[in-house]
């Protein structure tokens, strides 16, 4: 489902923050991708649907080369769902609207049709009764769920989560990795930056691990818990398991 | 000083044989807010075509966008009023330059696009400074559901950006409509060109100019009134704006 090859990318003329990364998900797979900040692995998702370009390999999505120009990149991007940090919902428009925007806009769906599956899903993540309300007017927790919902609004064949509960308050983050659990169960192919091990060893067929724009190690769920082979990784898992 | 104050004068019939001088300022005074409506027009879309390239990622549009805005923002307003007026003509092909000079209403269009260019500039800067206030997310989130540049713009990243620039744009509608004063050098007689032909009629300068300092304010009390209004009524739920 998606395949990366060789990846480089440089932020300016010196900095390397991906270096030759290589991994493929495959249909209906989650992989979870952890390290410490600054390894590059919020750019490496971001690589996945071309929000952040690429200098060298290639990437393919679902059978089509992302980084090619004759690619017809929104069309593309709008078969894969993103979960972002900081949710972004659009602030201006009702939580309904911001689940019809993209599907009417993109998809060309009538809007009674948008309505519909937009309120299906609201259902689904539990907040059909908020759909008149602003964003502004949610819970960060409830706000990421509205995110999600709108990013299965679109049909994807596939998930990307950039540090969903990151930027959440504790008690909020359950409520968010609940409908991530479910959606994982559901066969969901879906690739996960997060620092939640919990939901790694509970949904996750395989980690990978990033330090320094590198994938460190690339294991199965069960591997990489029980013996990550690189000091590094041990060393990451130590300090986030300690506590 | 030997100064004969007289506040019946505006009652007193005008030289031109039409009506008294209250309808001389009057007329003056539809001319101002024909003017500056014509030019504040002009304004804001010039202004928001620019102040979008100036915030798009190509180094072409964001040349464009930068050339336009220092070409007139750089130079008084007074000095390019006569650029259009005087000199634009004389450069043209003959025949184009006399059709500009033998326009009816010439001083008005001059006017008009003179001021609404000087003040699109000024519209062009707080609008690329609203949207570079938006998180940069939001532009991710645009994209990453299939969102082409044009419909992230349209549907996402303006409307927010024009309701946080909404404070500043009221006084920049406010300095268009002092701005077409400016016009009475080029033979626009509007609101200050009336009040400087009855003071010479009827040699009451004081009289004349104090109802045209009230008429400037009441005019600019409505703008201000108008927009304030337009804020309370484009205000979202929840939202605090610039966070």
């Amino acid at each position: 489902m998606i395949e990366l090859r060789h990846v480089n990318k440089w932020y300016g003329p010196t900095f390397q923050v991906l270096k030759d990364c290589t991994t493929s998900v495959a249909k209906g797979e989650v992989v979870v991708v952890c390290g410490p900040s600054g390894s590059g692995k919020s750019t490496l998702i971001k690589c996945v649907n071309a929000l952040e370009p690429i200098q060298g390999g290639e990437i393919i999505l679902d059978g089509i080369k992302v980084n090619d120009p004759k690619t017809d990149l929104p069309k593309l991007r709008a078969r894969v769902g993103m979960v972002f940090q900081h949710f972004e919902l659009f602030p201006h428009l009702r939580i309904v609207d911001n689940l019809c925007l993209a599907q009417e806009k993109v998809l060309g769906r009538k809007h009674d049709e948008a309505v519909a599956k937009g309120m299906k899903l609201l259902d689904r993540v539990g907040l059909k009764e908020h759909a008149k309300k602003y964003p502004a007017e949610l819970s960060g927790g409830q706000q990421q769920r509205v995110a999600i919902a709108r990013a299965l609004a679109m049909d994807p064949v596939a998930m990307l989560f950039d540090e969903p509960t990151s930027a959440l308050d504790p008690e909020m983050i359950s409520e968010v990795l609940d409908v991530m659990v479910d959606l994982a169960r559901e066969g969901m192919t879906m690739m996960v930056v997060t620092h939640e091990m919990g939901f790694a060893s509970k949904v996750a067929h395989r980690v990978i691990f990033m330090d320094q724009g590198e994938i460190v190690e690339d294991a199965l769920k069960a591997d990489f818990f029980g013996k990550p082979r690189s000091d590094r990784a041990q060393k990451f898992l130590s300090k986030i398991l300690q506590h | 000083m030997n100064y004969h104050w007289n506040w019946q004068i505006f009652f007193e019939p005008n030289p031109t044989g039409s009506g008294t001088y209250l309808d001389m300022l009057l007329s003056g005074l539809a001319l101002t807010i024909k003017t500056a409506l014509t030019a504040w027009i002009i304004a804001l879309v010039f202004g928001s075509v620019v102040g979008v390239l100036r915030t798009l990622p190509s180094k072409v549009a964001g040349w464009i966008g930068f050339c336009y805005v220092e070409f007139f923002r750089n130079m008084p307003l007074l000095v390019q009023l006569f650029l259009w007026f005087f000199v634009l003509p004389e450069l043209l092909p003959r025949a184009a330059g006399l059709w500009l000079k033998q326009m009816p209403n010439a001083p008005f269009w001059t006017a008009s696009i003179g001021v609404g260019l000087f003040m699109s500039a000024r519209v062009a800067v707080q609008l690329a400074a609203g949207i570079a206030s938006l998180p940069r997310g939001q532009k991710q989130a645009a994209t990453a559901l299939g969102l082409t540049t044009a419909q992230t713009y349209r549907y996402v990243l303006l409307p927010m950006a024009y309701r946080i620039i909404l404070p500043p744009l009221t006084s920049e509608f406010l300095n268009t409509v002092k701005n077409t004063a400016v016009a009475i050098t080029i033979g626009l007689i509007e609101l200050t060109g009336q009040a400087r032909a009855m003071q010479e009629f009827s040699f009451q300068v004081f009289e004349a100019f104090t109802a045209a300092t009230i008429m400037y304010l009441l005019v600019n009390i409505v703008v201000v009134t108008g927009m304030r209004f337009l804020e309370r009524k484009v205000a979202i739920p929840g939202y605090i704006a610039g966070k």
